[in-house]
């Protein structure tokens, strides 16, 4: 186990020189099991506050369960576990006794397909904020407009706010997905290929957004779309079958990886 | 005769095998279009056999709507000897226990549900879940003889007197709960009703519940929701008409539940304003009255009558669901 854990760091300097950033996140020997079948296996990463880290791999590496385990997911499921150490500001959440409200408040979700609650575009934002706090009904349409101007959807909704969310276009569900989780203001987003289900015009916009939010935000993304990772990681994460091969910054990833499954999973061989 | 035959004979083979899917679709067409026929008129037999009933139900009641007029809805007479019959009493009845059963049992049902599909250990489950499908499955009489040896006497000894003792200085709820505590009567009948439409409804509320895409829960979960939150929030509204579905569908079953009610409601052809009191049910009465009421006379008209009433009260309950349950525009 030390060992792995060595070997981690020695594989990390560049990362820490590219990032050179307190880890708002720190993964530590973090094994996940769906029943027996061990799912991530000892996984050491740090996500650094205030950038882009992209989790890139083929189908059934782990990746989106990583992000399951890191607000806690899982624990809707019975029979799934993880066991290591997940810190956010030092605290290992997915130690017991952890209050998962809290933690999803502060850890938000976008997924893969959007998902707008069943009700008016105000009440998806309104929704998530009033699970937390006490807002007037002037702070609230403020936040409200805050948290959609941040995810530049505000021109588009603000004349038809009180009509169904179910009316916008996937583009704008998605974009109102990110408002309504930005609203609660978390410290961490996770993205779950949130473009995939997308046309290339909204996935721009969706690119857009991210690397603008991620100045307040620490982000995490899961993707595919390798392409994708380039653009806006800034630090990207290689699994394979449950592993972490390699990390690094995202313009040393896709230029001269040092593993080689790596370099063959970003050329095309599998995947 | 020939000579056509060889000239053609270039591609024989052809000709034999263009003939053959010919043939075969042409006694194919004769099979679909009876196959067509049969299932149209097996649609058809639904509208006729529901005009049927309504007819008959009404063209036999009849004698009863004349002799009476409108008066029959509100009369709370139902006195043979006199010839005069009312159904104010049955409809009464019939709506109170329906609606106290209801209230009794939607709760419940939902709280079944809630726990079978949110927090029930995955080990229980499929054992309790089949237990309330088989509650589903019990007869009507065994209800009833079960209501009447052991919640009637249990009414009788420990709920009625010490509810009609203890709200007898409560201004309302004292009329509401007075009487001797016969154990039978509105109450009684609307706590078996509800114990015989739980089932209904909570197997329709689970499994509609299960049908909300798991990401629709994580979703909320995602930004900080409880479980009662993710329920009330989602599970709840996308589920709301097939939830009065279940509801609608318990409504129906105590609206026109015969036996189990004869049984413990006490069987009095009178309104009682207090819930401990007897009363009467539609369908009840029909069974109770109909061996007694010979061909021809105005007392099975008006028990045929009361059947159309019952019919169209279960009609009216139906649109009034449809019309509550309109999806809302762009919903």
């Amino acid at each position: 186990m030390s060992s792995t854990m060595n070997e981690t760091s020695a594989r990390m300097p560049e990362v820490d020189a590219a990032v050179a950033d307190r880890a708002r996140i720190s993964i530590r020997n973090l094994d996940f099991f769906y029943g027996s079948n061990r799912a991530l296996k000892s996984i050491f990463l740090d996500l650094p506050e205030g950038k882009v880290t992209g989790m890139i791999g083929p189908s059934g590496c782990g990746k989106s369960t990583l992000l399951r385990v890191l607000n806690r997911m899982y624990d809707l499921y019975p029979g799934q576990r993880a066991t290591g150490e997940v810190l956010l500001d030092g605290e290992n959440v997915i130690a017991p006794g952890i209050d998962l409200n809290q933690l999803r408040s502060r850890i938000g979700m976008v997924f893969q397909k959007p998902t707008p609650f069943p009700m008016s575009i105000y009440e998806n934002i309104s929704f998530g904020v009033k699970l937390h706090e006490r807002l007037s009904k002037s702070a609230m349409d403020e936040r409200v407009e805050w948290s959609l101007t941040r995810a530049a959807l505000w021109d588009e909704v603000k004349d038809r706010l009180n009509t169904s969310a179910g009316g916008l276009s996937g583009g704008q569900q998605q974009r109102l997905c990110i408002a309504r989780t930005i609203a609660v203001r978390p410290e961490v987003i996770l993205l779950d290929e949130p473009t995939s289900a997308l046309d290339p015009i909204s996935t721009l916009k969706i690119e857009e957004l991210i690397d603008e939010l991620k100045r307040d935000f620490t982000i995490v993304i899961v993707t595919h779309n390798m392409q994708q990772a380039a653009r806006i990681a800034d630090q990207v994460a290689f699994f394979y079958l449950g592993e972490m091969v390699e990390v690094g910054a995202a313009a040393q990833m896709f230029t001269a990886p040092s593993e080689r499954r790596t370099q063959e999973y970003i050329t095309g061989r599998f995947g | 005769m020939d000579d056509p035959t060889v000239s053609s004979t270039a591609a024989p083979p052809l000709t034999g095998a263009r003939k053959m899917p010919l043939r075969r679709a042409g006694s194919g067409a004769v099979g679909d279009r009876v196959f067509a026929a049969l299932a149209y008129a097996a649609g058809m037999l639904v509208l006729v056999l529901l005009g049927g009933i309504i007819l008959s139900l009404l063209i036999g009641g009849l004698p009863a709507f004349r002799a009476f007029g409108p008066h029959f809805l509100v009369d709370a007479n139902w006195d043979p000897v006199q010839q005069q019959y009312g159904a104010a009493v049955p409809i009464y009845g019939t709506l109170i226990t329906s609606v106290l059963a209801l209230l009794i049992a939607v709760p419940l049902a939902f709280g079944i549900a809630f726990w079978l599909t949110e927090l029930a250990p995955a080990w229980l489950r499929r054992p309790v879940g089949t237990a309330v499908e088989l509650l589903a499955a019990v007869p009507s009489i065994i209800y009833g003889m079960w209501g009447f040896f052991m919640i009637v006497p249990f009414m009788s000894s420990y709920v009625q007197p010490f509810v009609i003792d203890g709200l007898a200085d409560v201004p309302v709820l004292s009329d509401l709960f007075q009487g001797p505590p016969f154990g039978t009567g509105i109450a009684t009948a609307a706590l078996i009703l509800a114990v015989m439409v739980i089932p209904f409804i909570a197997a329709t509320m689970r499994d509609v519940f299960q049908t909300v895409p798991a990401v629709f829960k994580e979703s909320a979960y995602g930004v900080g929701c409880t479980t009662w939150e993710v329920m009330r929030s989602i599970v709840i509204p996308y589920t709301r008409v097939s939830v009065m579905g279940g509801i609608m569908l318990g409504l129906g079953r105590a609206l026109g539940e015969t036996m189990a009610v004869t049984f413990v409601i006490g069987n009095t052809n009178r309104i009682s304003p207090s819930l401990f009191g007897p009363g009467n049910t539609i369908a009840s009465l029909v069974a109770l009255e109909f061996p007694e009421s010979p061909a021809g006379s105005l007392k099975l008209a008006s028990l045929l009558a009361l059947g159309f009433i019952l019919f169209v009260i279960s009609f009216i309950v139906l649109a009034i669901s449809r019309l509550l349950l309109r999806p809302r525009a762009g919903a």
